[in-house]
């Protein structure tokens, strides 16, 4: 985790530090597509280029922004905005802090049940609806990888036979990630400034890992907080049992598949166990405090964002840590 | 309609293929051409590096290998073998010239020849090829080299020439297009990889379960 | 003779496999071992993924070409001196195998290890016709005996401990001493290598699968660490090949590629102990081997799947690497699922041969974690194919009508922004207040699924668009 100063950067809330500056190229279609006079940020990326390269070795002094700001629809997910407002917040908080413009456009549902239950007609109208919310972002991002695995994998899968909207899906689903990854990956995070004095212990969600690749980004960040200690969780990479509805269809192999992964988390010798998506964290949480475990869970994006006040998942208020 | 007919006349409506001429191209050549995949590094190199791989893979999967410089030291070699093991001085043999010419009674072993009814205790067979990538060796079915002999006896010595020793398994077919023809092979080709084994109780691993329960090789420098 | 299955039963199965102490112990060695040794063994041939490529790029042209393949294999089976059986149904090809085996004056058969031999009942169909058939495979022969099918396509008795194996032989084996030790793996494997000897060496026919069909050749390849197929078919004077149409590869060099996964994928093992190829019956000169040689074809619904969504599933070398990596397999095992084939393949492959109807529960009955398809050799996208079959189900209104109507409840309230911000409005505040005070609830109405076992998180109040446009799209 060592960082060279001179290629560190310190944005204006001087919280969050990259490598390079977020040198910011949307996706193709979308730069062509966008109407209107404002700030194009196809220019901006060349802007940024030709003046760094006129001063040559650039931002040798501690403050620079770039010259635009990505413009990035957050896409809280339904169990973030019903259920936990707090990871929505943290997410706002990490991406404003990396540089971003963050918007949220009006929202439900990315259609994934309907998707995953093989209700294909609910889930390509969900998928038009969203596609429509966020069609003025340079980016979309959710703090979840199932639900970024559900944009960007599986949109273009849902229109796959319908040439034009196919077309648009791709394009759609090749500006969203999530959150974590879009930090490290796009934003070019390389650490962020936040302080958790705890031993934690981290899930691989499924679809984040697999669909999306998320694995080495989440450990990258977390091992940048101040005070954290981060011990990794046997078979790290096998399912929770969620599973979405599974966990009510199949409740009791569910349970099987979450008892045997809590009693792994509680081998770990962890205070804290997180993941980066909320339904496995209610998972989780939900059979631990069953069990009557001390053991707190939390989304990681509020560790990242040193937002830690709400109580854990599942915790009674006085449980806050 | 006959069963053949209909089950191929059903892969032929589901492929719908307008162009079976095209079709009809691509399988021809794909045959006559037998197009070589991806052949792992592993096996490759001289002939030195070939034998070091060769000896490695088969004493991974817990066969033996001792090599002798001349085909005159196997007998003795596999006497030795025998002894070490505190096995009798018996085997059975097929009829490969490359063995019946050695004298296997100046190393007090004795040979009966012909398949095995599952009354012996060792046999031996001469190998048409090793496979290095593997530690495999590769047997011929024939009277040269009975099948049974193989599988029935409990321990099993095959001698391989290291001049048929190859890097994969891709070569080992070429050797024996060239042997046989294309499109022609013996009726049985073993490739055979370590003694038998079993990991069907409680998932633990135990040697012998059907066929031989060692496989002992010897190389011959040749 | 098809297998009679309990798969629309799933629920209870998997309820009695997880309240079965002894299978849980047993389910334990899949979760690790078989995982394990797959990944070092990947780790240890650089060349592993692009060999997955290949192995799938070798099974879809087989598939693009399937049928000049098989009249390709046919010509050169027959050239060689053998025979070729096409068979559309399992009770065909039942009726066909019986046929070659009373044509013999058979009495007894031998069988090496096959899963389309399960899948046609095949040991059903020769017993009632009355020969005796006796698995040799040490898991099929422990199964056997026990009545049982296959928990495992590799590991059929891995369901089992050596206690149980025990019993088996003492009830079945009644003539050897009754002090006799077998209170050991070894001497259980010992045992059994004894009794089934004679029955190889008096067997008038042997049956194994097959891995591969090799057009070029003609030939019949099957991979085994026992070496009880060979056994079957090199004694006995009749040798049958069972396999389903599928198993055709074009060249020995296309099988060197699918091998070069299998093994790997399957146990770990760089190369199964015995790779044996079989070309039609012993030859002029030859001293042992089979003087006859049949093939029978199974095709049991699979030529119906080329062409449709499923036709991916096809590419399937039955490796079992799938269920050794899923969840839902680890925690209720093989036989929850009710017919032949279990763990992922099964849930997509059983509705395909048996109809979505009888086996609609399998392809419902995943996480979709993505793990069975990140290790699978031939990169079936099995999640995707089950969501096919979810997709079958809701088309059909085979799915239960509660889950149904929820779904179609939710997909409204997403699909209309007002409504969805109205009742969450309303709804979230209330369940927070209600769970204001531990933080979870124990019973939820609705999701007994759910809280059954596990707790159920409170929210923390209003939802965060509401909180953020209180705020004026600021964050605090």
């Amino acid at each position: 985790m060592d960082q060279s100063p001179v290629r560190a950067l310190n944005f204006s809330h001087g919280s969050v530090m990259t490598e390079t500056p977020p040198s910011f190229v949307p996706p193709p279609d979308e730069a062509a597509n966008r109407p209107g006079p404002e700030t194009r940020p196809v220019f901006c990326a060349i802007a940024w280029l030709a003046q760094a390269g006129q001063s040559g070795p650039c931002f040798t002094g501690g403050y620079a922004l770039p010259a635009s700001k990505p413009r990035v629809g957050l896409l809280v997910t339904c169990l973030v905005d019903l259920f936990r407002p707090s990871i929505g917040f943290a997410a706002v908080h990490l991406l404003e802090e990396a540089g971003c413009e963050v918007i949220v456009p009006a929202q439900t549902c990315c259609g994934q049940p309907a998707y995953n239950s093989g209700d294909r007609a609910d889930a390509k109208s969900l998928a038009l609806q969203v596609m429509q919310s966020f069609a003025s972002c340079d980016y979309v991002v959710a703090p979840s990888g199932s639900c970024g695995g559900m944009l960007a994998k599986h949109y273009p899968d849902l229109f796959a036979d319908e040439p034009d909207l196919h077309a648009t899906a791709i394009a759609f689903g090749a500006k969203c990630h999530e959150l974590v990854s879009f930090l490290t990956d796009v934003m070019k995070i390389t650490r962020v400034d936040a302080h958790y004095p705890h031993t934690v212990t981290y899930h691989d969600s499924c679809s984040g890992l697999r669909e999306l690749g998320i694995e080495a980004q989440p450990r990258q960040l977390l091992n940048s907080v101040q005070g954290l200690t981060l011990v990794e969780l046997a078979q790290a990479d096998v399912c929770c049992g969620f599973g979405g509805t599974f966990a009510v269809k199949y409740g009791e192999i569910s349970d099987a598949i979450v008892t045997h992964k809590v009693a792994q988390a509680s081998q770990a010798q962890a205070e804290v166990l997180l993941a980066g998506d909320l339904g496995c964290l209610m998972n989780m949480a939900g059979k631990l405090a069953r069990q009557g475990s001390a053991m707190e869970v939390r989304h990681i994006a509020e560790v990242l964002a040193g937002m830690t006040q709400a109580p854990a998942i599942a915790a009674a208020p006085e449980r806050a840590r | 309609m006959s069963a053949r007919d209909e089950i191929l006349a059903t892969i032929r409506q589901a492929l719908h293929q307008g162009d079976d001429a095209t079709r009809r191209a691509a399988v021809e050549a794909r045959l006559r051409n037998t197009p070589r995949g991806i052949v792992p590094a592993r096996g490759q190199g001289d002939r030195g590096q070939q034998v070091a791989t060769f000896v490695d893979e088969a004493q991974r999967v817990q066969a033996s290998v001792t090599q002798v410089a001349t085909a005159q030291d196997i007998p003795a070699e596999i006497a030795r073998y025998l002894r070490s093991q505190n096995l009798p001085l018996t085997a059975r043999m097929g009829s490969d010239p490359r063995l019946s010419a050695l004298d296997w009674s100046a190393a007090q072993l004795e040979i009966t020849q012909g398949r095995s009814n599952g009354d012996d205790l060792n046999g031996i067979s001469h190998a048409f090829a090793g496979i290095a990538e593997t530690g495999t060796v590769c047997l011929l079915s024939g009277a040269a080299n009975p099948t049974t002999l193989n599988f029935l006896p409990d321990n099993h010595i095959v001698v391989l020439n290291q001049s048929d020793l190859v890097g994969d398994l891709e070569s080992a077919w070429s050797r024996l297009r060239q042997l046989y023809g294309k499109g022609q092979l013996p009726r049985t080709v073993n490739l055979i990889s370590g003694p038998s084994r079993s990991a069907d109780i409680e998932q633990q691993l135990l040697l012998g379960a059907h066929g031989p329960r060692r496989l002992h090789i010897v190389l011959v420098t040749d | 003779m098809s297998l009679h299955s309990t798969t629309p039963q799933f629920k209870d199965n998997a309820h009695h496999a997880l309240h079965d102490a002894q299978l849980q112990k047993a389910l334990g060695n899949v979760r690790n071992n078989f995982v394990e040794r797959r990944a070092s063994a990947a780790a240890r041939l650089p060349e592993f993924d692009a060999l997955r490529d290949s192995a799938r790029a070798i099974k879809d042209h087989v598939l693009a070409h399937l049928d000049l393949y098989l009249e390709r294999y046919e010509a050169q089976v027959v050239a060689q001196g053998g025979k070729v059986h096409f068979a559309r149904s399992a009770q065909e090809a039942c009726d066909e195998i019986v046929a070659i085996c009373k044509a013999h004056g058979a009495k007894s058969v031998t069988k090496g290890k096959s899963m389309v031999s399960e899948e046609i009942g095949l040991n059903a169909a020769i017993e009632a016709a009355g020969m005796e058939a006796v698995e040799t495979d040490l898991g099929e022969y422990i199964i056997q005996l026990r009545g049982e099918t296959p928990s495992h396509i590799i590991a059929p008795a891995v369901h089992l401990n050596k206690e149980q194996v025990e019993e088996d032989f003492r009830r079945v084996h009644t003539h050897l001493p009754i002090d006799r030790d077998l209170t050991q793996p070894e001497t259980l494997l010992s045992e059994a290598r004894g009794i089934l000897r004679a029955k190889f060496l008096g067997a008038d026919i042997g049956i194994t699968g097959a891995n591969f069909l090799v057009a070029e050749t003609g030939s019949s390849i099957i991979v085994t660490n026992e070496g009880n197929g060979d056994l079957t078919q090199i004694l006995p004077r009749v040798h049958i090949v069972v396999a389903s149409l599928e198993k055709i590869v074009p060249t020995l060099d296309d099988a060197a590629q699918i091998m070069r996964v299998l093994a790997r994928s399957a146990t770990g093992q760089d190369m199964t102990v015995y790779s044996t190829i079989s070309t039609g019956p012993r030859r002029p000169g030859d001293v042992d081997g089979p003087e006859h040689y049949h093939v029978v074809l199974v095709d049991n619904g699979r030529s119906r799947m080329i062409g449709s969504e499923f036709e991916e599933m096809l590419r399937c070398i039955r490796c079992g690497a799938c269920m050794n990596h899923c969840p839902v397999y680890h925690a209720v095992g093989g036989h929850a699922y009710g017919w032949v084939y279990p763990g992922p393949m099964g849930a997509v492959l059983t509705p395909s041969l048996i109809g979505v109807e009888e086996g609609g529960q399998l392809p419902n009955a995943s996480t979709f974690c993505g793990r069975c398809e990140s290790v699978c050799p031939v990169h079936i996208p099995l999640p995707k194919l089950m969501r096919h079959w979810r997709e079958r189900e809701f088309e059909r209104h085979l799915n239960p009508a509660l889950q149904r109507y929820g779904l179609r409840l939710w997909a409204f309230i997403a699909r209309h922004e007002l409504v969805y911000r109205l009742l969450t409005a309303i709804a979230m505040p209330i369940l927070a207040w209600l769970g204001r005070k531990s933080g979870r609830f124990s019973h939820l109405p609705l999701a007994g699924g759910w809280t059954q076992y596990r707790d159920m998180p409170a929210p923390q109040g209003k939802t965060f668009q509401e909180q953020w446009r209180a705020k004026g799209g600021r964050c605090s």
